[in-house]
Order: structure tokens, then sequence, then C-alpha cells
């Protein structure tokens, strides 16, 4: 078109610089369909159809499962025994307070619990916290991981506080975790024969070979100006304190149980199972409950219903929305009032459903 | 040598001299004082008293920062953002023991997010830096006194007072005096295409006394001293003074060369820096163009600050509670909580002043929940809008072959803005026309002369209904002498036929006039081969036309035009030489031209060009002969979309013009405020009695794809202003060139040129004019107004002129005004000035409170690009000036619609997801942890590990979002094209109205809600796994922060539209990416990775309740958007639903089919029904929102 450009005025071909260089080389965009956007690319749009089968198939794979869940947890046998209140005096059921905190009262109380179905081994045994805040941030950031883990971290206490050292030095395991130990303790027995309970496979394998150290052996604990909880025996070292290692994983939430020990021995239905309790702990002062809790476990683990009838909600939810959905366009096809359908966007020949 | 003094005297006589004695005074009193206090040794450099002055060198920088204050000053931009400025507080009181996380947990994230932006800062930067360097760089001759010789300098090693020489097509290193050049009368040409964008040649003359210095030998001798002003912005005045041989030389800006100006056509000149560097004009005029920020933009910090808000109202909430907690842990002198030691704590936990407790803790609540605010919001932003604006320039439908021109993002955070364009403002000549200017038609002595149809009477015929008879390729024949800027066939002169026409006295003398009166240059570039370099390509056109009749202008000096011309008589081509004596420039307000010459027979001609009107006014009694036939076909040429001139000449009396010329030389030269008045008037006095000879006729050429570009963009639903200064007639018809007004449209005209208003001016009382102007307005508009309102079925275009406009922009009016301006399809205004441009500009913006944007190519355009929300530059053939202070460049007009339509709807579709999304996204997370919090008795216990956290925004979460803010598409940009109205959705801004964000928050709390509530109640409590293991905090924090990522990334699978490998890859390599983390974390020594120590790998994976739990929360989560959307697109499905819809179904080819039927019948028939279906439609689009606001 412009082939005699040239003879013109530059006025009218201001653009001769570019025109010279792109004989040398073209600034045109290299075609790839990245940079064109042209990715070839899958386009999910939420047609009635779509919309149905979603919702159809969530609730046909989500209620058998939610089913499957309910039975699993069916399955489990749970025996669980709050005795907090009754372990107390009667004398001292007005200040409950008074009795947990005088070290001369004998604290022990006999608990008989009955076994509902057989239990099979292993049967564990948790105690259940109620109102209990493990995981308040003062509480939680009070532990020093590294003084757990090896003897010559021994001094790092800084966020240990008040728990951190005695004139004697460093406490270990210092911090508030470890010197709130739980210190109830439960002996079994079914018809005045002992059950033995095992308290040794009860922390988490990675607590024991990693976190706590085997040559750390617990030092001037317990032996501030306040008790605490338990105590702990200072010739074992931290990796073989289980019950020690099970407390320090702090709870998630006010209420929790923790695993106590296992019995390793199946419990016949309509056995009664005596339990002798040391009720040293204090959850009165803040009116926490304490429970003992026997439980088996299925692939679902502990009881819970919860799960299984979260699916079938959601399952049965999604069912009833589709039906719905199923109904709107079955019964009302199309959509009405709707204002744009009655200008250009209308075909002649468009929405025969 | 002689000669040349002689010439040169000549010269002088016109100019330099008479400048000297005239202006001397005036300007004296000011030299030495303040702000003119500069003095330039004049080739001593090394002088001890030019060092003493201390004058900058010529190095020049550009950018924003130096190596040294790089750091601190980009430091201080990024912490400008209020967000940015919360996260600097965070980060330091993280080291203090209110923290709820650790330190580095907090700081690298921001370091992250920081860096990138100070990064991409940087290389910014480096660019410019680059550009600098190569401008320092370049290569100038600088005498050399010891030597006698010029060397080769660097452009940064000048020094004021050097000597330099530059050499054609070079660019001026620094502000010069010019000395001498190579010419003998010691003119030169200047370009000055990137200080104006003008393309015209300037011409500029040394000093008459400094002109013998035209070799190097003779420079040896050269001592001179300037004093003049100091460093200003002003690049077309100059005031200084030389003082040479013991005598004072005043100097003008005819003798200033600017930096970054071109030499033109002179082999070479010599010169003296008189500024250097940031001193000069060029540099001084360097202004950071405004920044413009988007709306969505403006809105996102609105949203921030009400994230704010809830941030606070969240930690005074956990404060408050805190404090209730606390309080109670000391309960009638007992200490409940004894686990915690309240009898030896802190003074954050302390029971016994609970409120300064509460307090602290409010803090940590603000640094806790800070995860509400997104911190990589802004760089993720801007990464998507750096992408996008890739994808601008790298789109081929947006190349142009002939320009070779990619369309380029000159700002990239501008991109959104594209797509919720309301109205355009376009300038007319250039942008929707070619700015080329073909010489078509003229009208000389009554007779009209040239045939062929122009596009715009083709458009007009078609228009009619008339069926054109195909035009036989006219020219297949006659074209091989076509020229760009020659369209002109006629077989009555071309060819010299014009000798045998009745009327070829005034044919000749019609000629002889386009071919003299005119500021062109000729460049000879063969032997038969002759470019003009002229200011205009109107003034182009003419010569062009000229030459090809039969009267070639080859060439020109200071004082003579020479013509080669055909002889009527004899029949021989003879060469003529014509005296230039002066040039009476064009100017906007003379609207015309006229040079006075002596041609070879000794007579005095005065040749005039210009608007009709204006010509016509100054004709003589005799002079009128072809009056009235020559203004019909005036008036047919424009009804044709065609210029026009009027060409007319006078003869002039010797003693007439002596007396006159004198005045005139007198008012030329002097320096007083009024000075160009009193040239005006002195012009006004010469310029009369002149003899009409006849009229040209010019066709501005429409560009490619005009018609059909606006017609979809009209079906957009985006208002289209013109904005142009051409006259009514030739804008109304260019307007239905280029189908802005259309067939079926009512045209509503306001203008001053009604017979009472034009009665008035006779009279001449400038008040009274003004107030009956005024008057006359306020009735037309409120008449048309009340039309509107009666017929609102119909479509109108308004068309006013520039006078008006003034009159309309009064502050009564105004609003009335743009109330009837936005209620028209199309709106022209004509005779618009470039200032009025900018005006209107700002007052539709402002008015309407909608995005504008502006196209333009022209320096006169600029005012109005940078007033605009967006301005388009088209990168044309008038010079860079528009696509310098553009936003966006692109080579056409059309590809404006693919700009809007395509890349616009896409940009702010993605960046209005994007936001949305990111807020969604830290909600969800944000009150997960609140919720954790009330459980935790609301002591700022944090629910996940900490570098969980800080891995969220940048690791798990980012990438899916700027995918989505890069690749996401709802529809294809075929769809894009074909279904303009989906552009609606940005003008009415549906994807960022309070309602969606505020949806979108509300999913957020909807989710984190379900994610809490199902994860705790499956998880905790008994056992999570048959080995009878209890879940506990580490265990909890992975379950939720597994649902949460899950959650986050498949809410985004299920609102993106395009999936291509890159969002899967994104999506699910984000959800991959977690597990990866978690297990590499897990692995490293427990005092580092603390509660995430093997927690996959030990605790969760072998768990089927933590996979059980994931599903279910997930599903559960995604349900209500899923359940939103599937009602939406059955109740209110939105634009893009229906098209996406539409594509699907089998029967969509039809619907196809029909679609194009209809488009094209509407495109056949220059849309008359199509458009108004459109407007009902906007209209109801329109009134919906109106009531929904």
């Amino acid at each position: 078109m412009d082939t005699n450009g040239a003879t013109t005025s530059s006025a009218a071909g201001g653009g001769s610089t570019s025109k010279s260089s792109s004989k040398k080389h073209s600034r045109k965009p290299v075609y790839s369909r990245f940079t064109q956007q042209e990715l070839p690319a899958c386009k999910p749009i939420l047609t009635p159809g779509l919309v149905i089968a979603t919702f159809t198939i969530i609730g046909i794979i989500f209620i058998p499962l939610g089913l499957v869940s309910l039975s699993a947890s069916e399955k489990v046998v749970e025996i669980v025994d709050r005795y907090d209140e009754s372990c107390v005096p009667s004398d001292y059921s007005n200040d409950k307070l008074k009795f947990i905190q005088n070290p001369s009262i004998n604290k022990s109380c006999v608990r008989t619990l009955t076994v509902p179905k057989l239990m099979k081994s292993p049967v564990f045994i948790y105690y259940q916290l109620d109102n209990y805040y493990q995981n308040h941030r003062r509480y939680v950031k009070s532990r020093s991981d590294k003084q757990l883990r090896s003897v010559s971290d021994e001094k790092s206490t800084k966020d240990c506080s008040p728990e951190d050292k005695t004139v004697d030095g460093p406490i270990v395991p210092c911090g508030l975790v470890a010197w709130s130990l739980f210190n109830d303790t439960y002996g079994f027995s079914v018809n005045s024969k002992t059950i033995e309970v095992n308290k040794h496979d009860i922390a988490w394998k990675s607590d024991k070979e990693h976190k706590f150290g085997s040559n750390v052996y617990p030092k001037n604990f317990q032996s501030g100006g306040l008790i605490g909880g338990a105590k702990l025996n200072s010739s074992v070292p931290l990796s073989k304190q289980d019950d020690l290692m099970v407390w320090m994983r702090t709870a998630a939430l006010p209420t929790f149980r923790k695993l106590y020990g296992k019995i390793e021995q199946d419990l016949q239905a309509n056995e009664k199972i005596q339990v002798v309790i040391q009720n040293n702990y204090n959850t009165y002062s803040f009116s926490g409950k304490k429970k003992l809790v026997l439980s088996t476990t299925s692939w679902i683990g502990g009881k819970n219903d919860f799960l299984g009838i979260a699916y079938i909600i959601v399952g049965g939810l999604c069912l009833f929305l589709a039906v719905c959905f199923i109904l709107l366009y079955v019964i009302k096809p199309r959509p009405l009032g709707d204002p744009s359908y009655l200008s250009w966007n209308r075909s002649p020949a468009g929405h025969p459903n | 040598m002689a000669r040349i003094r002689k010439r040169s005297i000549q010269l002088s006589k016109l100019c330099s001299f008479a400048c000297c004695r005239s202006s001397s005074q005036d300007e004296h009193a000011q030299i030495g004082q303040k702000g003119y206090s500069r003095v330039v040794y004049c080739n001593e450099p090394d002088s001890q008293e030019q060092i003493r002055l201390r004058y900058r060198r010529n190095y020049v920088s550009t950018t924003k920062y130096t190596a040294v204050n790089f750091l601190p000053k980009s430091l201080f931009e990024q912490f400008r953002r209020v967000a940015n400025i919360y996260f600097l507080v965070v980060a330091c009181v993280s080291f203090s023991p209110l923290a709820p996380y650790s330190a580095p947990s907090i700081i690298l994230p921001l370091v992250v997010v920081i860096g990138a932006t100070m990064a991409k800062e940087g290389v910014e930067d480096w660019r410019r830096n680059l550009q600098d360097i190569e401008a320092n760089n370049r290569k100038v001759e600088v005498y050399d006194k010891s030597s006698c010789s010029f060397r080769q300098t660097k452009w940064k090693d000048l020094r004021v007072g050097d000597l330099v020489k530059v050499c054609k097509d070079e660019y001026f290193p620094a502000d010069l005096l010019l000395l001498s050049s190579s010419y003998e009368d010691v003119v030169c040409y200047v370009e000055t295409m990137n200080l104006d964008g003008e393309t015209n040649l300037k011409l500029k003359h040394a000093l008459n006394v400094t002109s013998f210095y035209s070799s190097a030998e003779s420079l040896k001798e050269f001592r001179a001293v300037i004093k003049c002003e100091d460093p200003n912005e002003h690049l077309y005045s100059f005031i200084g003074t030389l003082y040479f041989d013991c005598q004072q030389y005043s100097l003008s800006p005819q003798q200033i060369l600017l930096r970054d100006s071109k030499l033109k056509n002179t082999e070479y000149i010599f010169g003296v820096v008189i500024f250097t560097g940031h001193d000069t004009k060029v540099m001084q005029n360097a202004t950071d163009p405004p920044s413009k920020r988007t709306k969505i933009e403006r809105r996102m910090d609105r949203i921030i600050y009400v994230l704010f808000s809830t941030l606070i109202l969240v930690s005074f909430i956990g404060s408050l509670f805190f404090g209730i907690e606390t309080n109670n842990d000391l309960s009638g002198g007992n200490y409940t909580r004894w686990y915690l030691r309240p009898d030896k704590t802190t003074v954050f936990f302390d029971p016994r002043r609970p409120a300064v407790a509460a307090f602290l803790h409010c803090l940590t609540g603000l640094m806790l929940y800070g995860y509400l605010i997104p911190i990589s919001l802004y760089v993720s932003i801007e990464i998507c809008k750096v992408l996008q604006s890739i994808f601008i320039n790298q789109d081929q439908a947006m190349y142009d072959e002939e320009m070779d021109r990619p369309a380029h993002a000159r700002t990239s955070n501008l991109n959104e803005e594209l797509g919720q364009v309301h109205t355009i403002l376009s300038d007319k000549t250039g942008t929707l026309t070619c700015n080329s200017m073909e010489f078509v038609k003229c009208s000389i002595a009554g007779t009209l002369y040239g045939r062929g149809m122009t596009e715009v009477e083709i458009a007009l015929a078609r228009k009619r209904g008339e069926q054109l008879t195909e035009q036989a390729p006219i020219d297949a024949s006659e074209s091989k002498k076509s020229f760009k800027g020659f369209n002109f066939r006629d077989e009555h002169i071309m060819d010299g036929k014009w000798v045998s026409e009745p009327q070829r006295d005034v044919i000749q003398k019609f000629f002889r006039v386009l071919a003299t009166c005119h500021t062109a240059v000729p460049e000879v570039m063969g032997p038969d081969e002759i470019m003009y370099e002229a200011e205009s390509p109107d003034e182009a056109a003419f010569v062009i036309a000229a030459r090809e009749v039969g009267f070639e202008f080859f060439a020109r000096n200071q004082t003579s035009i020479k013509l080669r011309e055909l002889d009527p008589t004899s029949g021989i081509r003879v060469d003529r030489v014509y005296e230039l004596l002066h040039v009476l420039e064009f100017s906007s307000a003379r609207k015309r031209m006229s040079v006075i010459v002596k041609n070879p027979e000794n007579q005095l001609l005065l040749l005039a060009k210009g608007a009709d009107s204006v010509i016509f006014e100054r004709l003589s009694k005799e002079g009128r002969a072809y009056e009235e036939r020559t203004k019909e076909h005036i008036e047919k040429y424009s009804e044709a979309g065609l210029r026009t001139m009027a060409v007319a000449y006078r003869e002039l009396d010797n003693d007439e013009y002596k007396t006159w010329e004198q005045e005139f030389l007198k008012a030329k030269t002097s320096v007083s405020a009024d000075r160009d008045v009193l040239m005006d008037e002195l012009a006004c006095q010469i310029e009369r009695d002149l003899i009409l000879l006849g009229a040209t006729a010019v066709e501005d050429k429409l560009q490619k794809g005009v018609p059909g570009c606006i017609d979809k963009l009209a079906r957009a639903g985006i208002g289209i202003w013109v904005l142009t200064g051409d006259k009514r007639g030739t804008a109304i018809n260019i307007g239905y060139a280029c189908s802005l007004l259309r067939h079926g449209m009512k045209q509503i005209v306001i203008t001053l040129e009604l017979p009472e208003i034009l009665a008035q001016e006779k009279e001449g009382d400038k008040e009274a004019i003004a107030e009956a102007s005024l008057n006359s307005i306020k009735l037309q508009i409120l008449k048309a107004k009340s039309q509107v309102t009666e017929e609102s079925s119909t479509e109108f275009g308004l068309i006013i002129d520039g006078k008006s406009l003034t009159y309309a922009m009064d502050k009564n009016l105004v609003n009335s005004f743009m109330d009837l301006a936005m209620r028209c399809a199309t709106v022209i205004c004509c005779r618009s000035s470039p200032k009025q441009k900018a005006v209107i500009t700002r007052l539709v913006k402002s008015v309407t409170g909608r995005t504008t944007l502006a196209i333009g190519d022209g320096a006169n355009d600029v005012g109005m690009l940078q007033e605009a929300d967006i301005g388009v530059g088209i990168s044309g053939v008038e010079g860079m000036q528009a696509v310098m202070a553009s936003d966006f460049a692109i080579a056409q007009f059309r590809f404006l619609e693919r700009l809007l339509l395509v890349h616009g709807h896409w940009c702010y579709r993605r960046i209005s997801m994007m936001i949305c999304y990111f807020f969604y996204k830290n909600i969800t997370f944000g009150f997960t942890l609140f919720w954790f919090e009330a459980y935790t008795s609301f002591s700022g216990q944090p629910a996940y590990n900490d570098w969980y956290m800080s891995c969220y925004n940048v690791f798990f979460t980012s990438l899916p979002v700027i995918a989505l803010g890069v690749f996401d598409q709802d529809v294809s940009a075929r769809l894009c094209l074909k279904h303009p109205l989906l552009y609606q959705e940005g003008v009415r801004n549906i994807l960022f109205n309070w309602p969606r964000i505020l949806g979108w928050m509300f999913n957020g709390l909807l989710s984190s809600i379900i994610i809490y509530f199902l994860t705790t109640n499956s998880i905790t409590g008994p056992a999570f796994r048959k080995d009878g293991q209890v879940a506990d905090y580490s265990v909890l924090g992975v379950t939720m922060y597994t649902c949460v990522v899950w959650t986050v990334n498949c809410q985004m699978a299920l609102s993106i539209n395009y999936f291509t490998w890159i969002q899967h890859l994104f999506i699910w390599g984000s959800i991959a990416f977690w597990y990866i983390f978690l297990v590499v974390y897990g692995s490293i020594p427990p005092t580092l990775s603390t509660t995430a120590y093997k927690v996959l790998v030990e605790a969760c994976a072998p768990s089927i309740l933590y996979w059980l739990t994931t599903l279910l929360v997930v599903i559960a989560a995604l349900l209500p958007l899923l359940s939103y959307r599937a009602f939406q697109i059955r109740f209110q499905p939105m634009e893009h639903d229906r098209i996406q819809i539409q594509r699907r179904r089998p029967e969509s080819t039809e619907y196809d089919a029909t679609q194009r039927r209809l488009s094209e019948s509407s495109e056949a028939r220059t849309s008359s029904e199509l458009p108004s279906e459109v407007r009902i439609r906007i209209d109801n689009l329109k009134a919906s929102s109106k009531r929904k606001n």
C-alpha cells in the first residue's frame, strides 16, 4: 500500500525510524498458545446436569461412609466414670480444696465399674480432665525442648519461669507443664485379682527416641516452695518417663483425655472392676472434672459417633439438594423473571427445554 | 565569502539587527538580577571564572534511586502502605514476650514480600539507568583549543562554555547557542519531536556577528560571554545577552538549540553549551506523570480498612474475655488455675491487674489475627498485573504489521480499569482517521475538479441505501503514479491539460499559491524524487498536488522559493524564483497562513490559504466572483467528510507594503507581552481585499476497522465522545462514516451560530453577547433534555461546538449539560481546543464518577490523556508525545476493541476475583485461629505451629491465586468479542461490588466455622487411632490446617472457569506441597520443628480418622459456595454464565447462526435496530442497578 511512502513527506511517515529497524527484525509478538492465552483448557460449568450429578455423587458416597463409621464407633466399648465429686469424703464436700491440699489426708478411693460388653484387649485406660487449659499460652510456652533432649542444655530454661530453677540449680524438666504433672493413680482388680496395667507403651515413639533424652534425669524437680503435681523418680531417664511424655503432649482443648495405660487382657461382660484411685490431683480449685475412661478401639479410634453422623448429615443434605434441583428443572424448566431473555440474548431457536 | 556576507546582511535585515536594537532595553534591566544570573564564558570552559561558577556537568540521571539511597528510599516507599507498616510494627513487637509466635516466622514473610517488591523496583530502575548510560555515553565533537580541531567526547563530559559541532541527524547534547551553520545564511533546521511531538521542522538562525566562525580555525579566536536567565522549564522563551567584541547583542529563542531535538537538513552547526544536564530545558520540563490508581485498588484500600476494624474488634473481644478469665484466676483469695502459677506470674497474665493484662493481650491479639490482613496481597497483585501486561504486549491480534508495532502497556497498574470503561473520549484526527491526507478534489474558479468517491461518501451513500455500482478498480491503470497524500484524478487538469482549460490563468495562480504558500522544505532524494518535510500532512498534500499538476517546488532557502513549472505559452518547463519576503504563519486562532513574495515579474503578491470562513470575510469586492459557487462546493466537500481550505491572493502595492513592513518588523522584534496581538493585528492589516481563487478538498482517511470497532464498543454499552477541532459538518460526517451516528439516531445540535446571536455579534457588545449566548445555550440544553426524556426509546447523538461548550461548562449549567450528555449515546464536540479536551475529560470523570478512557495520538491530546482515568496513545504518525503520556499504546484505533472487550474484561475479572478470593482465604484462616482462641480462654495461643502460619500466604495459597489473576478467562477472546454486552459486568462493577465482597467474606467466615467445629468434634476427645492415642494440640493443628489448605484451594478450583495445566499444577501442587512441607519440616530436629516433629508421618497419616475428617470438612466447607452458585446460575445467571451455557448447548450452532445473521445485517444497515435493543437492555440494567443502590 505504501510502497511509495518514502517519496512523501515525513510528516505522513513519522514512523520512519521504526520502519527501517523492522527490516532487521520484526517486533511481532511470537506466537505460542501460552502468550496468546489459548492454552487448551477444561472449562467446568455448573450446568444443571453437573450440579445434580455432583450432589448425588457426594450423597451416595457420604451416607455409606457415615454408616460405616457409625457402626465402627458402635463396636467400641467405653466406660466413663467421673470420680472427682464422689472421691471427696462427705465431711470435706463443702471444702474440697482443703481436702485436696492437705497432704496428710488419705486420698485413696474405691470405685466399682461394670463392664457392659466384652472388651477385647487392649483396653485403653484414660484420664479425662475438664476445664483444664493445657492450651493456655502461658502454660504451653512454659517448657524447654532443648533441656528435655540433652543434658548439655540443662541450663536453657528461659521460658520456664517461674519453675525454671531452684537454689540448687536448674529444674529438669523445667516449666509449668512438667511441674503440673497429673498424679492420680489407678489400681485395677477384678474379683480381688489385680489386673496388670501396661504403662510403658503409651507415649509416642518419637517422644521417646528424640524429644526426651535417654541420659537426661530429673533434677531438683518438685523441690521448690510449691509442689505442683507428681514427682518423678530421679533415677529413671526422661525417655522412660511415659507419664511425663504423655502429659507434656499438651492437649488441644480444655476437655481432654490422656492415656494412662493399657490393660492387655479381655474384660468380660458384666464383670465388676474394682478401681483404687489415689485422688491427688487438684482440679477442685478451678472446678474441673476428673473422669476415668476405659475404652477399646476400632479402626476409627475411640467411640466417635460425631463423624458418622456428620457424614450422614452432609450426605443427606447433598441428596436433598440434588432432589431439589431435579424438581426445579423438571417442574420449572425455564427461568422466569429474567428480563435479559427478552432482549437480544433471546434467539428464536434457543432454549427448547 | 563576499557573497556570503552580502546574504547575511540581507537576512539580518529581517531579524537579527532589528532584534537587538529594539528589545535590549527591557531585557537589560533583568540580566544579572535574580533569575537571570547565569554567565557563560564561551570557548573557555577551563577558565577560572567559569570553574568558579560550578555549573553542573552534562551528566543526566533519570533514575528514581541511586546505589546509595536505594535501600532507605525504596524501603520508605514500601512502608507508605498502611498494611506494610502494620506488618513492620508486628515484626518489631514480635521480639517481645507479647508475641504469640516466634519472631523469625513473622519477619521472614515480610522480608520475602518487601524484598520482591523492592527487587521489582530495582529492576525497573536499573533499566532506566541503562538508558541513562546510553544517553550519557553518546559521542559529540568538542572543540579543542590547543589543537584547533574537534575531538570526540562523551555527552556526560560536556561543560558549560564548550564549543561543540553537531552534524546532520544528530541530537543536541545540551542546550546550545547557535553560532554558525553549514548554510551561508547561518540558519539550521531542527526537529523537536521529542519535546513537543511536532514533526515539522523549525528554523533557527544564529546572530549575524557569530556567523563568521564557521570553520575550526576561525573558532580559535572566538571569545564571548553570555549572560542569561537561570535554568527554567519554558521551552519557547529565552532571555540573554551576548557580550562580544565590546558590544552587546540580545539573544532570543531563535538562537537556542534545545537538548533532545535533532538537527535536520543541515550539514553541521557550531554551538556553545549554555545549559547542561539537569539544567537543560527538556530536563527541567521532565515531571513525573500523574500517578493513577484504579477504582478497584481504591476500593481495596477501603476493604483493608474494614479488615483492620474487624481485626481490632476481634482482638478487643478476645482481650475482653481474656481479662475476665484472668480476673477469675484469683477468686476469693484463692488462685483457681493453679497450674498457671498466677501467684508468680508476669504482667501479661497477672490476675491482680486484669485490665493491664487485657490491654497487653489486645496487642497480642492484633498480631495473632494479623492473618486477616493478607500480607502478600499487594505483591501478588503487582506480579499479576505485570504478567497481564506482558500478555497485552504479546497479543498478536493487537500487532500492527504496517508499523511493526505491538500493543504496549506502559503502566501495568491500570489493567483492570480497562474492563470498567464507561466513557471513551476520542480525538479524531490520527485516531479515528489516519491523519494521512490525500488531495482528492478542488474547486477552481467555480469549477469542480477531481472525481472519485471518498470513503465517507461511500458510507453516506450506503446509509441512504443507494446501491453502489462497485467502483471498478478505478485507479488500476492510473495508479501507477499514486502517492501517499495524493489521490486526485481528473483528466482536465492532469498531465498539463489544464493549459487548455478556459480558466487557465486562475488554475495557474491557484496551484502557484499551493506551491509557494507553505513552510515545507524539499529534500531532493534523486533526479526525479523530491520529499517534503511539512508542518502538517495537509500542507504536504498541497505541495505534492501542485507538483503532480506541474508546479514543482524543488528548493527553498531563507529568502526564496524555487518552482519548476510549465509555461503555458511555450509549453516548456521553466524555473521560477519567488523572493520570499514574509511568512505570516498559521495558527489555530488565525486559521490561515499567507506569504508575501515577489515573483520573477517583480510583482509583490500576498498568497493566502485558510479556513473558508476566515478567507471569505477578507475578500475584496472584485475578488468575490466565484464566492457563491465555491461556497456551494465547500459545502458539498465537507458533507463528504473532506477538509477544505479556501485559496486566495492579492497583489500588493509597493508603498503600502513598505509602510506595513516597517511596522511589522518593529512588532516582530519587540518583546512586550502584546507582541503576538500586535503581530496578528498587523497581519490582518495586510491580509485583506483578497481575490478568491478556489478551494481545496483533502480527504482525512478513516483508519482501518474504525466503524466496526465503534459499533462493537457501542454495543458493549460504552459511551463515546469525539473531541475534535474540525468544523461541525466534517465532524458529523466523520461521525456517520465511523458509525458513531447511526441512521435511527436523533441529532441534538447545540450551537451559537444562530441568527440572533450572530446579529448581536455584529453589534459587538461583548457582555451582551456573552449573556445572550449563555441564555441561548441554557434554553437549548433544557429543550434537548425534555426531548430526551420524552422519547426515551430512541437513541440520541449530541453535537456541540467548542464555543457553545465554553458556555455549557458554566458552573450553573454544567450539571444539566452533563446530564444531557450522559443520556446520549454519542457526543461530538467539534471545534474544541486541546485545553477544552482536558477540561471536558475532567468534567466527565468527576460528574459521572465513572471510568473514562481518553484516546489520542498527538501532542494536543496529552492533557486529555493525563486527565482521564486511562490514557491510550495511538503510536501513529504524529510523533511520540501522546504515547509518552499514555498508559497504553496501541497502533490502531481498532485495537481498542480487543484491548477493552478482551483484555480489559479479563483483567477486571481476574483482579476482582483475585482480591475477593484473597480476603476469603485469609478470613477463613484468621477466623479458625479465633475460634480456637475461644477454647484457650483467649490466651493468645495460635492453633498452628508458627511456621505453618507464616508459610500460609507465601507458599500454600499464593500460586493458585496468581494463576487466577493471570490466566483465568470466563469466556474465550472470540466470545468476548462476540458478546460485547459481557463488558457491562465491568462497567457496572458487579464482580467487585460490596455485596459480592461481603459475600465472599461471609463465605470465609462460614468456611472457618465449618472447618473448626467439624475438625475439633471429629478428632479430639476419644482416641483418634486404633492404637488408642489421642489427638493433642499438634495433631489438631495439622488436621485443621490440612482442611484449611484443601478448602481454600478447592474453593479456588470451584470458582475459576479455566483449567489449564498451570491451574492444575498450582492448585494440586500447593496442596501436595503442604504434605511435603510437613514431612520435611517434621523431620528436622524437634528443638526446631517443635510441635511439628514427625507429626504427619507418625501421628496423622496412619490415622484413618485424619483422612476421613479431611474429606468431610472439605466437602462440607465447599457446599455453601457450590449450592449458592448452582442456585445463582439457575435463578440469576450472570452474563458470562449464560454465554458459557449457551456455548455448551448442542443447538448453539443454530444460535450462533442467528446471532451472526443479526450482526451482519446490523452492520449492513449500520445497525439501526440492534443498538436500540441493546440500549433498552442497558437501560434495564442501569435501572436495576439504580434500584439496588
